[in-house]
């Protein structure tokens, strides 16, 4: 790939289909319902019954003047909901209401780590063309294992969901850099609390269009479009397997046809699903049913106000605030539940840094050997606060402290209780630790005749004797001082 | 001279899913033409810089609170249908060169 | 036969009085309806049990003394585009055969809640796509004044009900004239009010910028009775006006001494309108003058464009609202089709008319690549200026008297050959439509024995002026009395 990747540029354009995090459809008061028996979630403007009508959804509008704002795009004080006019079984209405001249949103941008750099690596920024509002269609189930071989089935539930497609200028150069830009938007909407952007569960799919075009050259290729990509591994794959077919396509002489391409993740290949006809004809035109959307000024800056702190200016903040490192503070903003988890320990607990340690070390690995993310497992901040916090008052050591970790981490509970009821309580107790010092001292009588000689580092010796002793829980800076004054006798 | 062929007149019932009979094909043509020329008396109007109507009163966009209604019963929902498996509806397989939009 | 059925004012007198009761009247109702059948055609469906059930029910709010409105008992006629929970909708057409709606529009709603008896559907053109109610898959209704003449359309059911004395009220909707040409056609009163008075949930859509639901009735005090019952803000339609509605009826003082009426010149031109029927027009507001009326001339510079402006924007928005009807959810499918294309194409194809195609076909060009801001987009420029016009002319006066049709009640066939010929026969009101402005018909004679219509518009949100106009020329004239002899 080297050599070709050398002799042309691949141009790539993503247009990324993201369900908003509201609790009905769009224009339908239907809630929203995600897996679910077909056609479970629909009310009569779903179904577009005869004389059915749509009315706004005021928090989608919302969520998706956010997204517009945290992406940096000028928001329109006036946008039209239009009519993409088609004939599909999924369609109830036989037009999808989008937006398509005067969108919510136009401009913006999103910005990637550049490829190839560390985590300090200088930004790339990837422009926006536009952001507008639309409704989902339903599903068709063509897979005759169900349907029937000469029979396709139609699911309305997700009919009517309120999605914003984000649409970018084309503007990346990779798969890689594709994926890049898919996590970067996937992060920003999670971060604003605009969709839950779960592309396995639905909530975020994308359209990838692809051309090449020889190194230098100004005008851009004839492009493909890979449609409704649903997963990070598939756009990334996709594309690489798209690049490669255009690239042998052009140097075996040909021409790149336009045309909408299928992914089969089992063969790794692009299959031509149809090629563009100038048939394709939506003939969209505004919907009567509905006053174009003003917003004012007011408004606008009103929800300007309530965009949330991204990842990028989290980490920034973790670093000034916490001390953590660049990397500690990009692992711990992976997720706002992440972010959030550690925001609340490190308040509790005081030392942030310890605080990081143990999340990014013991908690993540007890996450990722169970496959949990950090919201999904019943372990609490404030309980890792309190663990930690009997590790820094001697109350258990370091080592019974990181034992209990993946329990917590599994089924919860309180740390003072576990810690009792396992037996882990670090051992304070003078006396005990004096009859175990008395024991080592009259066993080792050599290394006692050593230390008194000047061999100090005998005394770590001893320091584990007495420590196996007691099984560990001695707390090791009382068994320290005892022994160094027993030594000195 | 036509102004509108019997071909852009079957693109156009291809587009809205109507078959035609070749008599009505040809019915339609002399129809369009007809009708295309009075409905061009409206290019006489210099409409420069005018707004289109979107609404004859001048109102707010309105809006409602996100709060979810009670579905439908899936037997309500399926109960004009014309062939329904269980609660989906079912219809004729896409046969794969017509695609979606 | 049963009796003619009285006006509603008549009918409601009658129950206060204790005279008869609603039970009485519906079944009265539903035995002329059952007779006129054969003749006119004017009904695609009766629900007897149903209204029975409903009447008694009045009554016995009334023995208790729990009486609604001056509506409650009283039966009423819709057209076969307002669903009503449980009951067939067909919009006179085949692909929706057998559907049952699930829902209530909110017109029929406010009927119910004011205690109003729905005894039927009447015909009309396939989704309101005519002038004549010849379109329809029931067949074409007939005119009560002259069999072998057409009703006017869409809504020539409810007009002829209504003229036949079948029912003292029915509701309509009227995208360019579909309540005001027939009420012409069938010597009723007809009203349309401001575009978005009238909530259309529930309306099956034609040209959703342009469809509203109006009321017929043989008096405008009978409208106004009815359009209280029906109007109002309604958050489930996004072009619903968010105005509380006008007590109608309190505004009908027979007082008409000082309204300044505006004749617009183009709608009296002499190419246009047939001499006779404009001859009865002018008398019509001689008889407003004598009142105490005042009259100014004005102009309406770009009248002329309304029909080319109409049908550019009721037709392609007609392409997509008629969308839905592809045989997967509901109605009409084609039997045996191979493949989803055919399916829809045969099932379509199938399943609406003749007329239905024409526009859906002719809307489909007008959106389509290309030619989109020529037609459909050019048109909604042209409806901006002549929404200009109607602002300009009535600021200088309080209402516009037109004829509101340029001819009497045509012979059923007798413009189906030539549909332009047709669509001509709405050239006086498909404007008060694109203004979104309030127009009603009332009767101001006969030509040869048949109808003729007054049209009175009035400025946005106002369809009091022109129901106490035409309530004040009711008072000093009797046209509107008058019964089609075979119903008498
Ligand atoms: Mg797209
Ligand atoms: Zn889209």
């Amino acid at each position: 790939m080297s050599g070709l990747a050398q002799q042309f540029e691949v141009v790539i354009g993503l247009e990324v289909h993201a369900h908003l995090r509201t609790h009905s459809k769009l224009f339908s008061p239907a809630p929203i319902l995600y897996g679910g028996a077909p056609n479970q979630s629909v009310h009569p403007i779903c179904l577009a019954l005869p004389g059915v009508l749509p009315v706004l959804n005021e928090r989608a509008v919302e969520l998706a003047v956010r997204a517009c704002l945290a992406m940096n795009c000028e928001v329109h004080p006036r946008s039209i909901f239009a009519r993409k006019n088609y004939f599909y079984p999924d369609l109830p209405k036989g037009y999808q209401i989008s937006q398509y001249e005067e969108p919510l949103a136009t401009g913006g941008w999103v910005d990637i780590a550049a490829e190839g750099e560390g985590d300090s690596a200088q930004k790339r920024r990837i422009r926006l063309t536009r952001i507008h509002m639309e409704e989902d269609a339903g599903k068709s189930i063509h897979d005759a294992a169900i349907a029937g071989a000469d029979a396709t089935l139609v699911d309305l539930n997700r009919a009517g969901v309120p999605m914003i497609e984000i649409v970018s200028e084309p503007d990346l150069r990779s798969a890689e850099e594709a994926g890049a830009y898919l996590r970067a938007v996937r992060s920003i909407l999670r971060f604003t609390d605009v969709s839950d952007a779960d592309m396995e569960k639905g909530h975020m799919r994308c359209d990838v269009n692809v051309s090449l075009r020889p190194r230098g050259s100004k005008e851009y290729g004839t492009r493909t479009e890979l449609k409704n990509l649903n997963s990070f591994r598939f756009v990334e794959d996709a594309v690489s397997a798209e690049v490669a077919r255009q690239t042998e396509v052009l140097r075996g002489g040909g021409r790149v046809q336009q045309c909408t391409l299928a992914y089969d993740p089992g063969t790794a290949r692009t299959s031509v699903l149809r090629v563009k006809e100038d048939a394709d004809d939506y003939r969209y035109f505004p919907d009567p049913d509905l006053i174009p959307l003003q917003l004012s000024a007011d408004q606008i800056e009103r929800l300007r106000a309530e965009v949330p702190e991204l990842a990028e200016q989290r980490a920034d903040r973790f670093g000034s605030e916490y001390g953590l490192s660049e990397y500690d503070a990009a692992q711990l903003t992976a997720s706002p539940a992440l972010a959030d988890f550690f925001e609340v320990a490190a308040r509790r607990h005081g030392a942030a840094k310890v605080v990081a340690n143990w999340i990014l070390r013991d908690v993540m690995q007890a996450l990722n050997e169970r496959e949990l993310s950090i919201d999904a497992s019943p372990l609490s901040p404030e309980a890792l606060a309190r663990l930690i916090g009997m590790v820094d008052e001697n109350r258990t050591t370091v080592k019974s402290a990181r034992s209990l970790v993946p329990e917590l981490v599994e089924s919860g509970g309180d740390p003072e209780a576990l810690v009792a009821e396992r037996g882990l309580a670090a051992v304070s107790d003078a006396g005990v630790i004096e009859r175990a010092v008395a024991e080592v001292l009259a066993e080792h009588p050599e290394n006692v005749e050593l230390y008194r000689a000047g061999e100090e580092k005998v005394l770590n010796f001893l320091m584990g004797q007495v420590m196996r002793k007691t099984q560990g829980k001695a707390n090791p800076s009382a068994v320290r001082e005892i022994l160094a004054r027993e030594l000195r006798k | 001279m036509a102004r509108i062929s019997r071909a852009e007149v079957e693109r156009v019932a291809l587009l809205a899913r109507i078959s035609l009979t070749d008599e009505e094909s040809d019915r339609l043509v002399r129809e369009f033409d007809s009708f295309l020329d009075y409905i061009d008396t409206l290019q006489e109007i210099d409409t420069e810089g005018v707004a289109p109507t979107a609404h004859p009163l001048s109102l707010p966009t309105p809006t409602r609170p996100d709060r979810p209604a009670a579905a439908m019963n899936v037997e309500l929902v399926v109960a004009n249908a014309p062939e329904a498996a269980e609660s989906a509806f079912v219809v004729p397989k896409v046969i794969d060169t017509e695609a979606e939009g | 036969m049963a009796e003619g059925i009285g006006t509603l004012r008549e009918l409601r007198a009658a129950l206060d009085a204790g005279e008869t009761s609603s039970v009485e009247i519906v079944s009265r109702c539903l035995q002329r309806a059952e007779a006129c059948q054969p003749v006119l055609n004017a009904f695609v469906g009766l629900r007897a049990e149903a209204a029975l059930r409903e009447a008694e029910a009045s009554d016995a709010r009334r023995r208790r003394g729990e009486v609604r409105s001056p509506l409650d008992g009283l039966p009423l006629a819709i057209k076969d585009n307002l669903v009503q929970s449980g009951e067939l909708t067909h919009c006179a057409s085949r692909i929706l055969e057998g559907f049952v709606s699930p829902y209530t529009s909110t017109a029929v709603e406010g009927l119910e809640r004011s205690g109003a008896i729905v005894i039927g559907r009447t015909n009309m053109d396939e989704f309101a796509m005519g002038s004549s109610t010849e379109h329809s898959v029931a067949g074409p209704t007939r005119n009560p004044w002259d069999l072998d003449r057409a009703p006017g359309g869409s809504s020539g059911g409810s007009a002829a009900a209504v003229a036949a004395r079948i029912v003292p009220a029915a509701l309509g909707s009227d995208t360019g004239g579909s309540i005001r040409q027939p009420a012409s056609f069938c010597g009723v009163v007809g009203i349309k009010p401001t575009y978005g008075r009238v909530s259309r949930w529930g309306l099956v859509a034609f040209a959703s910028s342009l469809d509203q639901i109006g009321a017929f009735a043989r008096t405008a005090a009978d409208c106004a009775w009815v359009l209280e019952a029906i109007a109002g803000y309604d958050d489930r339609d996004s072009t619903s006006i968010p105005e509380p509605t006008p007590a109608y009826s309190g505004a009908l003082d027979g007082d008409l001494s000082g309204l300044r009426l505006g004749l617009p010149r183009e709608y009296f031109a002499a190419e246009g309108a047939n001499a006779a029927v404009v001859k009865l027009v002018r008398e019509a507001v001689s008889e407003l003058e004598r009142a105490g009326a005042k009259t100014v001339e004005v102009g309406l510079p770009h009248a002329r464009y309304a029909i080319a402006t109409y049908y550019s924007i009721a037709n392609a928005e007609a392409s997509s609202n008629l969308a839905r009807f592809d045989g997967v959810r509901y109605g009409h499918r084609a039997a045996g089709a191979k493949g989803l294309t055919e399916m829809y194409r045969r099932t379509r194809a199938e399943g609406f008319g003749e007329e239905v195609k024409r526009r859906i076909l002719l809307g489909t060009y007008f959106l389509s690549a290309g030619y989109y801001d020529a037609y459909y987009r050019k048109a909604q420029q042209v409806r901006t200026l002549l929404r200009g016009d109607f602002e300009r002319a009535l600021e200088s006066c309080d209402a516009l008297v037109t004829p509101t049709s340029p001819e009497v009640a045509f012979r059923l066939g007798e413009k189906t050959a030539d549909p332009l010929t047709m669509y001509l026969s709405d050239v006086y009101t498909v404007s008060a439509n694109l203004a979104g402005i309030p127009a009603l018909s009332t009767p101001c004679g006969f030509v040869d024995g048949l109808p003729v219509g007054l049209q009175i518009i009035g400025p946005a949100l106002d369809e009091a002026t022109p129901l106490r106009i035409a309530d004040g020329f009711q008072r000093l004239t009797d046209h509107h009395e008058a019964c089609p002899g075979a119903f008498a």
